[in-house]
């Protein structure tokens, strides 16, 4: 347990230290929140969707979380190369628990920018329904914890960066832009539909407006199993994987 | 002084018990290990003994095999075959046993930059499980040795080189190990802090028994500190012995010049890995 406490809290210690990062990773979501929003917004009303903020928001936290869960996992490479890697994996301390630690330290940070995120498009204009926002927060956990295992285990398998370009524009940009964060998945044609359906952002992004936006297409119990499962499962092969480093 | 002090106050009661604990052992016993990475054989069967309370070199060209060697010795890589006892324990099976008893400084700096150099330690003594009370005051004891007492807050990244390395080996030694690795401890530093370094180690090994195991590029680092040296080459040891000794089976008048008649004088081009070119590019974005 001390060992699990220890790396959640180095990973927590080393992003409240850099501003800059914290700073820089809202640039995105800002900028889908004031061109998309404010861009499609009008569009979106015409055609009989109601308020597309209200629509988009929960979708760019979900981003804001995608992206901040991956990268931390990711980071691993860099810290398996030079590092602190080396020096926890010298340590009488199992393999698990060193997982455990650092990518609980990755989820936890990346539900902070959830949150960060959630802020902003309050700024923007989101008005949420703040009655369910504790299942939104577990939501956003949950999407957290996932995605950050999924980064762990991609970086395991990988040596260095050469790989990272093909991650971000061949599993982070089609996760998020397949998610239904940035448009309805009703009225999409079905090869799109059945995607979506693959994608497991979609049940994050579907629990976060079914919480914040109240409007959803499975429901809070499909969507909570969903991420609870694949998050379970990709755990294990976090571990798994991690656990085959050598270095 | 310091190192003394620490003796004469009863603190190392750890090292005692490891002391007693392995009393016939060898500290470090190498038996035909041999490590593959598919075709390539970076390491071929070499065996090793290291006495404790020995200084021991392990020399080589660029690629020869040591950083392999020390990988599998220190539990972070699997040998392909052979036999390795650390202190007894086997680095395969029991990894934790082994584990506990050495302490390192990589060739890459390990430590977190974004974290102050008592981070670094209080992380160090919780993941080796040093006791609170224990881990706090043999904290401040190590920082106080290394002269890094006033600047303990700062964080690591505003550190030059040699503070760094100073740092290192404060953190390897937090846990009371028996043996303590260095790979290559002592590049990219300027004379001075490479002399004071050598003095703390040498004073560690006398005073507290502790085995030495290191790498270096510096012939003359090796002469003075080491009592035994090893040089592979092509993943082979190809001799082994005192510095004298490897002097006068070669007839020269310096390690350095024994090392080259030995290795030969062509330069090793080390194939670059992902890793070479990350480390090439951190180098240049830090100017270390």
């Amino acid at each position: 347990m001390r060992t699990i406490y220890i790396l959640w809290l180095r990973q927590i210690k080393r992003y409240l230290r850099s501003r800059s990062r914290i700073i820089g990773s809202l640039g995105q979501p800002a900028l889908f929140l004031v061109a998309l929003g404010f861009g499609f917004g009008p569009i979106f009303q015409k055609a009989g969707g109601g308020n597309y903020i209200t629509f988009l928001a929960p979708g760019v936290i979900a981003q804001g979380i995608l992206f901040t869960a991956i990268f931390s996992g990711i980071e691993l490479i860099w810290d398996r190369q030079f590092g602190f890697l080396k020096e926890t994996l010298v340590a009488p301390v199992s393999r698990f628990e060193i997982m455990i630690g650092r990518t609980l330290g990755g989820a936890t940070i990346a539900t902070l920018q959830g949150v960060i995120v959630f802020l902003l498009t309050l700024l923007i204009g989101f008005r949420p329904d703040i009655a369910l926002f504790p299942v939104a927060l577990v939501m956003m956990f949950l999407i957290a914890l996932l995605f950050t295992s999924l980064g762990t285990a991609i970086a395991s398998m990988l040596e260095d960066f050469q790989g990272f370009q093909l991650i971000m524009n061949f599993l982070v940009m089609p996760l998020f832009f397949l998610s239904g964060s940035l448009f309805p998945l009703n009225s999409a044609p079905p090869f799109l539909k059945i995607i979506s359906h693959i994608d497991p952002l979609t049940y994050g992004v579907d629990g976060l407006r079914q919480s914040l936006s109240t409007m959803s297409q499975f429901g809070l119990l499909t969507d909570f199993t969903v991420l609870s499962i694949l998050t379970i499962i990709l755990l294990g092969i976090g571990s798994y994987l991690f656990s085959k480093i050598q270095i | 002084m310091h190192i003394k002090y620490l003796l004469a106050k009863g603190e190392n009661k750890g090292i005692i018990y490891s002391m007693t604990e392995v009393k016939e052992a060898t500290a470090i016993s190498v038996t035909d290990l041999t490590k593959k990475f598919n075709t390539f054989t970076a390491v071929d069967h070499i065996s090793f003994t290291v006495k404790h309370g020995e200084i021991f070199a392990f020399l080589g060209p660029n690629g020869a095999g040591k950083s392999t060697t020390i990988k599998m010795l220190t539990t972070l890589l699997m040998p392909t075959s052979g036999k390795i006892l650390i202190n007894g324990h086997n680095p395969v099976k029991e990894q934790d046993a082994v584990r506990r008893s050495f302490g390192i400084v990589f060739q890459d700096p390990s430590l977190d930059e974004e974290l102050t150099a008592y981070e670094n330690m209080e992380f160090h003594g919780v993941l080796y499980k040093v006791p609170k009370p224990l881990r706090r005051k043999r904290i401040q004891e190590l920082l106080s040795i290394m002269e890094l007492s006033d600047r303990k807050d700062h964080l690591v990244k505003t550190f030059s080189g040699g503070m760094r390395r100073r740092l290192e080996i404060a953190r390897g030694l937090l846990h009371h190990p028996t043996i303590f690795f260095l790979d290559e401890p002592t590049i990219g530093l300027d004379p001075q802090t490479r002399n004071q370094m050598w003095s703390y180690i040498e004073t560690l090994n006398k005073q507290e028994q502790i085995t030495i195991f290191f790498t270096t590029h510096y012939m003359e680092e090796a002469e003075r500190v080491a009592q035994r040296i090893a040089i592979i080459d092509h993943g082979k040891i190809i001799t082994e012995g005192t510095a004298g000794a490897l002097k006068a089976q070669t007839k020269t008048d310096s390690l350095e010049n024994a090392f080259l008649a030995l290795t030969g004088k062509t330069i090793r081009e080390e194939q670059a890995s992902g890793v070479e070119h990350l480390r090439m590019r951190r180098q240049m974005f830090r100017g270390r």
